[in-house]
């Protein structure tokens, strides 16, 4: 569905990623681990076609996104750090306004639908600067699935939000992999990313040094492949500098 | 949808927002305000007739005012991050330019509603006629202003000091609109309208040219 | 870069020879009109650097190519700087013609505004966050602020036209040698901002070189200190 080829980010004079491959099927859940400073967010952002990468293509059904941006925009849904909404305007509009921008049919029945689901029905008339964390970030997520998209990316988007809350999002993720998603998830979490997701990708200094498959995969067994994987990427990375020293 | 009713829509937003923080309309009239009342201090309109410089005194509150309902436009984007909702929409980025503009035009126009009464009486200004005139000026002054305004708050929203920087940044550019639209109120003002069409006409040159110059460029300067 | 700075160095020597000796003095203005030749030639090299940066803000916006920012950049620094001689030479020529040192003369009145413009973008090249970000922002500045040039020339002319002119001496009479020294005195700022230029820009590129060492680094001691 949507896939980075050969992706390479320069910002300024760090390489945040180097030659990424990334396909994300519908279907599936991917989870992004790495180390802070890895490039996870600037991938995910990549991704969602806010930034464009220095090298490198991203690509929808195959064919390069350039140039039908906004229709692939149409397809995507995103969950950032920041939340996006507007303090000053209720629950409500909030969603009303992203449903028009999105063009959404029959939008003052799908943003009900979506403020029931996300157990906000009963705040739908209180400005959001009202809201605790938690409450923007249910709101976020209704928000970002509110045009029935068919990838959804979502940087770390258990923040904020208490057990109940994170179980209420894991369901969301799961029904959508089951309507045939394609799902992009980070998060520090790793043991219950893993319990979620069908892969896992692995990035460290802007590079994927390991990915795999989540079944059969305990929580114990996949935190020693991770320590694995960045050791392994330590003694290259150490190789690297000493390398540099001696052109020195 | 098409691109018009999109645009609406960021207009609408725009609007609703305004209408909720309502502080920040009435702390830019009331600014507005006392920049007219800071000139009365200064020129004494109790000794003074101060008909040849009314026009001046009005757009230099407008203006000011005018600039800082446009850094709180952009300042209310900021918070959560707001604007990169629009860009993960699907919607063109000129209109999300549009559409700002459009606010922001509204918003100076329903300022100089108020005030544009206010500072005759404060002022002592003699006016008798030509308010269909006077309306057309403020139309075409505020037009130019509200559409390189934009621009330029958009630009300086992304700077560390952006309310000092929109300032330095939109009054140098913005001369020309000041230098025609004062002269030309003043014209207006003084019922001598035979040299007020050719300044129209150069008014709305600049809107056109500020309006589709940013409209072309927008796109470039929303990217991260 | 020898050539050019040796070039600009005999020409500037020849510049001045000419507009302080061989030059005629001019009959109504007396010696204070040689300031002429350096006023007329600072002001043509700002536009030229102002117009550089309006090409290299296309060019950035097209290509997303580093160098054309840092063009950009160095030419709008040079040309704040060339539009400051200008200002402050027409400023003294003033002074020594008519005894005040301004009277809002349109064409010196438009250059200040062009000075403000282009320090507005100097502030925002200094301060705009994110470094492709800055380009980008600092770039449609660029854009926008050339085109307005002509533009706030022409508001300029016209509100100074509005007021009664106060008598001034009549126009200068242009004798060839007065001609030549002009020539020579355009060529040698123009040859000097392009050396300045091409200062600018080297230094520029060193300083891109050192954050990168100091970003290998960085990452070098990040890894010596995961190993520790």
């Amino acid at each position: 569905m949507l896939e980075c080829k050969g992706v390479s980010r320069l910002a300024g004079h760090r390489e945040i990623l180097r030659g990424v491959d990334l396909p994300l099927e519908g279907g599936q859940v991917c989870a992004l681990f790495g180390p802070n400073g890895a490039g996870k967010s600037t991938l995910l952002k990549i991704m969602a076609l806010l930034t464009r990468p220095t090298r490198g293509v991203v690509l929808w059904d195959g064919e390069p996104v350039r140039g039908r941006e906004s229709k692939v925009r149409q397809q995507l849904g995103i969950v950032s750090h920041a939340t996006y909404l507007y303090n000053n305007l209720t629950a409500e509009e909030n969603l009303y306004f992203h449903g028009r921008l999105f063009g959404i049919p029959r939008l003052r029945e799908r943003v009900e639908e979506i403020l029931e689901k996300v157990g906000l029905y009963y705040a739908r008339r209180d400005t959001v600067g009202t809201f605790s964390r938690g409450m923007q970030q249910r709101l976020t997520i209704g928000r970002a699935i509110l045009h029935e998209p068919r990838v959804l990316l979502l940087d770390e988007p258990y923040t904020g939000l208490d057990q109940q809350g994170q179980a209420f999002l894991n369901d969301v993720i799961r029904d959508f992999r089951n309507a045939g998603g394609a799902c992009l998830l980070i998060s520090h979490d790793l043991p219950d990313a893993v319990a979620l997701a069908d892969k896992f990708i692995i990035l460290s200094e802007g590079r994927i040094v390991r990915e795999g498959s989540c079944s059969d995969m305990t929580a114990e067994s996949f935190d020693n492949i991770y320590r694995e994987a960045l050791e392994v990427d330590r003694e290259s990375g150490d190789a690297w500098a000493i390398q540099f020293r001696g052109e020195g | 949808m098409g691109f018009l009713s999109r645009t609406m829509t960021v207009v609408w937003k725009d609007l609703m927002v305004e209408f909720r923080a309502k502080e920040m309309l009435l702390s830019v009239l009331v600014f507005a305000l006392m920049v007219l009342v800071v000139f009365g201090f200064a020129f004494n309109p109790v000794e003074h007739d101060l008909s040849d410089i009314f026009a001046g005194i009005m757009w230099v509150a407008y203006l000011f005012a005018g600039t800082l309902g446009l850094n709180r436009s952009f300042m209310s984007e900021r918070v959560n991050d707001a604007l990169q909702g629009l860009v993960i929409s699907p919607i063109d980025r000129s209109s999300i330019f549009l559409g700002k503009f459009m606010s922001n035009f509204l918003f100076m126009i329903a300022v100089e509603l108020v005030l544009t009464p206010v500072s005759i009486i404060l002022l002592k200004y003699p006016f008798h006629k030509g308010a269909l005139l006077l309306g057309a000026a403020l139309l075409l002054g505020t037009f130019g202003f509200a559409a390189i305004g934009t621009f330029l708050a958009a630009l300086a929203s992304n700077t560390r000091a952006s309310e000092v920087l929109l300032p330095v940044l939109i009054f140098p550019l913005l001369a020309p609109v000041i230098i025609a639209v004062v002269r030309v109120t003043d014209a207006i003002l003084g019922g001598d309208v035979s040299g007020v069409m050719p300044a129209f006409r150069f008014l709305a040159a600049y809107d056109v040219i500020f309006l589709a110059i940013p409209f072309l460029l927008f796109e470039y300067m929303l990217e991260n | 870069m020898k050539i050019l700075a040796w070039l600009t160095g005999i020409l500037g020597v020849v510049a001045l020879y000419l507009a302080f000796i061989v030059a005629p003095e001019e009959a109504v203005m007396g010696p204070p009109q040689r300031i002429f030749y350096f006023h007329v030639a600072s002001a043509w090299t700002a536009y030229l650097g102002f117009l550089v940066v309006f090409v290299a803000s296309i060019a950035y916006l097209r290509t997303g190519a580093r160098k054309w920012d840092r063009l950009a950049f160095s030419s709008a620094e040079l040309g704040v700087f060339f539009t400051s001689m200008a200002l402050l030479s027409g400023m003294t020529w003033g002074r020594a013609a008519w005894g005040i040192w301004w009277d809002w003369e349109p064409r010196l009145t438009s250059t200040f505004i062009l000075w403000l413009v282009y320090i507005g973008y100097l502030f925002t090249q200094m301060t705009a966050e994110g470094d492709e970000k800055r380009a980008r922002i600092a770039a449609g500045l660029g854009i926008i602020g050339f085109l307005d040039v002509p533009i706030i020339h022409m508001s300029v002319r016209w509100w100074r036209s509005l007021h009664p002119e106060v008598v001034r001496p009549g126009k200068m009479q242009m004798e060839p040698m007065m001609g030549v020294a002009l020539l020579f005195a355009v060529v040698t700022f123009t040859l000097f901002y392009v050396y300045m230029l091409k200062w600018r820009v080297r230094t520029e590129d060193l300083r891109d070189r050192l954050f990168h060492l100091k970003e290998i680094m960085r990452q070098r001691g990040a890894a010596a200190s995961r190993r520790g």
